[in-house]
């Protein structure tokens, strides 16, 4: 892409330009979904299924109706569109259809005039179950044949064989992706039997076009409005309280508010899915991969969400970036009564590295190599072809740039004897320091970028100008990443001036930017906003000569030739573009073909302290290179790569939601533990900035990556300074002590 | 309904409040004072904090009739539209807030440490702010922010 920058924008791209709404977000005034309100607004509340597999023999919804100021209670029955809602398949009942079929799964939903009120009225809704057996083993349930989606590859020669082998069996656990703010909603109704609908969303368009068909509304109809997100990191991909609060509005003609509490959000949205994950390296005495074959189970709970493509990211990403000619990938995403699994950063990439990454260590174990060399021998490039799908790698792939980046980054000194708070498990720490061991790891990381499998991935931008400045109109969501700044960035380079506003347009003013997933929005929405300035700069140029845009106007030969104000002397002027990647397809029966995009690397190095009289493990140190692209804007892509690694860590040594029989055990900060400031470890960066072939400037998506390799990478230093196997994340101190 | 009077960011506030209500629900439901934040209602993520008598004060497992009669700040009470803070400036300036969520609180906990130790150490820092968790930035960027307002570095 050849697009001429203009050097005397202030912000334009590859500089650390402030957010846009960093100023509201520290002084307190950003208004995320759950500060709304209006005086004459009523409360939702959400009563759910005690069981993870139920049959609802009778519900009676009397004595909450009678409570004094309770509004509406509203069950299946009260649904007058579709029953059910998803944004693949639509599997799942807006509220419980006779079955349960997870726990925690929404059976009835309340307005009241106040928050308990609303709480209270749920609890007083009497249900009679009739409790099923749940299926709660992923495997069982595979063979039974209950599946959302079996995956089969097949590539190269099945009978193949390396003379070096190692095979392995390995688990992650169901991560959360916790987000600070609960999910909220507020639903205003119109009075014309319409709706306003204030949202958090990924997908601000598929979540309307669920809404709608499940309220048997039109379009216009239903307006939904991005409100301002506490994070997202995938939870929000899917549809929670957004029909409810609908429901409830319309049938009072009041405006709705719902707000989850921290334990209702941990059953209320989907999760990251478990997995198990066989897998078999063959390679030949130089360390040259000749064969992987890798079964594959994942645990998708009761509804479809995104399992089918999480499995599909899952088995592409299975051998990591690669080269290898024969490859056998069996997977299979588990129908269960467990808690729903859909997106989380890394979507089924994240599982698979864990796999990939711990057979490339346990093969330059058994060559007697060294880990990184054992990684570029087999190293993908661009001109390659995916050791999975066959797909020749167009663009920029610089997998040994980022090994050779990361291996350049100095390590740490090794503990301070003095300071408990350097010491694993802080001033808890019992054992002498003069016993705490380190390790050093490394993990290497693959992920696509954008939505693949021939799937009409597009996004729609339109840029403004206006006598006051660009207005950049777009429904891309901003859950925190600073797509905002970028799209701010890339107009203000194109057209001259730093005047730039991003203005969030709701369902109705614009189409869709696609979700705010897959690490697409940098390159879709921000490739969207590159053309349609360009096309507002073209025409601009074309309708008054010249040959430059400036803040002031149009110059020619450094010459002001029309001013602002001469330009938009009709009203403002826009473009409007819709713009898609380059085209992807659906696999063939043997998982061969063009199916993705683009893709995006990293490398990570962690170096850990292990107590190992306790088992405890400190992270003192993940650094990494990250291939982006073109670095739009540094400052951002660091603080992605710092929060990414963070996530990946929760994975490696924290993070597990305890599910048992379909029950979450741990559904609380008290017991599901994230990462705090202690826990932190310093963190490296190196940026490799290698163009891509699609995208505004030849950036890539990069807020998966961090999340991908940076896992494998600290159980590889606990492996290492511990000896032990570690097979599944996250590692327990259980899992160490007595070493 | 119990009666309290209040000092919320300088202004005397008498109000009724049912004895179960929290601070954090009087803040935000009563005062409209929505940059203090829920996140968890247990005390683990520290979203809600608000500093009382200058200590920073989980406001979710505060009683708002235990508040009576003190001085209670929140985000809205530092600094001003035209004149931020120098923690709201250096937050901005660092990348410190991503989705913000769990901003206002790390600030608030930030500048109770600074004013009773105007130059504490990284390690103080961390330790000071290690009851606010932060999802998005990964703490470095928060520490930064908060290292560069520090006496020494202004």
């Amino acid at each position: 892409m050849t697009t001429r920058t203009t050097p005397r924008v202030r912000g334009g791209v590859g500089t650390s330009v402030q957010r846009p709404d960093g100023e509201p977000k520290v002084k307190g005034n950003f208004a995320y979904a759950s500060d709304l309100s209006s005086e004459d607004m009523l409360w939702g509340a959400t009563l759910r299924s005690p069981h993870a597999h139920a049959r609802l023999v009778k519900i009676d919804i009397a004595p909450a109706l009678a409570m004094p100021g309770v509004h509406a209670v509203l069950t299946q029955d009260d649904v007058v569109g579709a029953p059910m809602f998803g944004q693949e398949d639509q599997d799942q009942p807006v509220l419980c259809d006779g079955t349960a079929r997870y726990w925690g799964e929404p059976v009835a939903v309340v307005a009241a005039e106040d928050e308990e009120t609303a709480r209270l009225a749920a609890g007083a809704i009497v249900v009679e179950w009739e409790p099923l057996t749940p299926v709660d083993d992923p495997e069982i349930a595979v063979e039974g044949g209950s599946t959302f989606r079996d995956m089969r590859i097949r590539r190269g020669d099945e009978a193949a064989v390396g003379p070096v082998v190692v095979e392995g069996f390995y688990e992650t656990a169901t991560q959360d992706q916790a987000p600070l703010g609960p999910e909220a909603g507020f639903a205003i109704p119109d009075g014309e039997g319409g709706l306003d609908l204030y949202i958090t969303s990924q997908w601000i368009h598929v979540d309307h076009r669920q809404i709608i068909a499940c309220l048997d509304m039109d379009p216009d109809q239903v307006r939904c409005h991005p409100a301002g997100i506490g994070g997202a990191f995938g939870s929000r991909e899917d549809i929670s309280l957004h029909i409810h609060i609908a429901m409830l509005s319309l049938a009072t003609g009041r405006p709705v508010k719902m707000v989850y509490d921290r334990s209702e959000s941990f059953v209320g949205h989907v999760k990251r899915h478990p997995s198990r994950m066989w897998y078999r390296h063959e390679a030949d005495q130089d360390g040259n991969l000749v064969k992987v074959t890798v079964r594959l189970i994942f645990d998708g709970g009761a509804y479809a969400h995104t399992s089918r493509a999480v499995i599909a990211n899952a088995a592409f990403f299975a051998v990591g970036p690669y080269r290898c000619q024969n490859v056998m990938v069996d997977a299979a995403v588990a129908r269960t009564n467990n808690p729903p699994a859909g997106a989380m950063r890394g979507f089924g990439a994240v599982q698979t590295c864990f796999g990939a990454e711990s057979q490339m260590d346990l093969l330059a174990d058994a060559l007697g190599l060294d880990p990184l060399e054992l990684r570029r021998r087999n190293a993908l490039g661009p001109g390659d072809a995916m050791a999975t799908s066959g797909q020749i790698i167009e663009g920029s792939l610089p997998t040994i740039a980022v090994i050779d980046a990361l291996e350049s980054i100095p390590l740490p000194d090794p503990i301070a004897s003095d300071d408990p708070l350097l010491a694993p498990g802080g001033t808890g720490l019992t054992t002498p320091v003069s016993t705490v061991v380190r390790g050093v790891g490394y993990a290497v990381g693959l992920k696509n970028v954008a939505f693949s499998e021939g799937f009409d991935d597009f996004a729609e931008a339109r840029v403004v100008m206006t006598t006051a400045g660009v207005e950049v109109h777009t429904a891309a969501i901003e859950v925190g990443q600073g797509l905002v700044t970028v799209c701010q960035q890339i107009a203000r380079t194109i057209l001259g001036t730093d005047r730039v506003a991003v203005v969030w347009s709701d369902t109705s003013q614009i189409g869709s930017a696609g979700s705010t997933s897959a690490s697409r929005q940098t390159q879709m929405t921000g490739g969207a906003v590159h053309d349609a300035a360009k096309g507002l700069r073209d025409q601009i140029l074309s309708v008054h000569g010249g040959d430059e845009l400036r803040d002031d106007g149009v110059y020619a030969r450094d010459e002001l030739i029309a001013t602002i104000s001469e330009i938009c002397a009709d009203g403002p002027v826009e473009h409007h573009v819709r713009f898609r990647h380059p085209e992807t397809f659906p696999p063939d029966e043997n998982g061969q073909g063009d199916v993705h995009a683009g893709f995006v690397v990293a490398a990570h190095r962690a170096v850990v302290d292990v107590d190992p009289e306790l088992g405890l493990v400190r992270v003192v140190q993940v650094d990494t290179a990250q291939d982006v692209g073109k670095a739009l804007n540094p400052q951002a892509i660091v603080g992605q790569l710092e929060g990414g690694i963070m996530q990946g860590m929760g994975l490696a040594v924290m993070e597990e939601l305890i599910i048992d029989g379909g029950v979450i055990r741990n559904p609380t900060f008290t017991d599901y533990l994230i990462p705090t400031f202690l826990d932190a470890p310093d963190i490296e960066t190196r940026i490799i900035e290698e163009g891509d072939h699609w995208g505004p400037f030849g950036a890539k998506g990069i807020a998966e990556s961090p999340t991908i390799s940076s896992t494998p990478a600290i159980v590889a230093a606990i492996r290492a300074a511990t000896g032990r196997e570690l097979t599944r994340v996250p590692v327990r101190p259980s899992d160490i002590v007595g070493i | 309904m119990e009666p309290v009077t209040l000092t919320v960011n300088g202004a005397t506030r008498r109000l009724f409040v049912p004895p179960q209500r929290t601070l954090l629900e009087t803040v935000r439901e009563d005062l409209g004072l929505t940059g203090t934040k829920h996140g968890c209602e247990l005390g683990e993520c520290g979203a809600c904090t608000v500093l009382i008598d200058g200590v920073p004060i989980l406001s979710c497992l505060t009683l708002t009739v235990n508040a009576t009669d003190c001085e209670i700040v929140t985000i809205e009470g530092i600094g001003s539209m035209t004149e931020p803070h120098p923690l709201q400036r250096s937050f901005g300036e660092h990348g410190a807030a991503q989705c913000g969520y769990c901003t206002p609180a790390m600030i608030l906990t930030a500048k109770a440490l600074l004013d009773r130790d105007p130059n504490p150490s990284e390690e103080t820092i961390a330790e000071a702010i290690a009851g606010n968790m932060c999802r998005c930035t990964g703490y470095l960027s928060i520490l930064s922010a908060v290292a560069a307002v520090t006496e020494e570095n202004q």
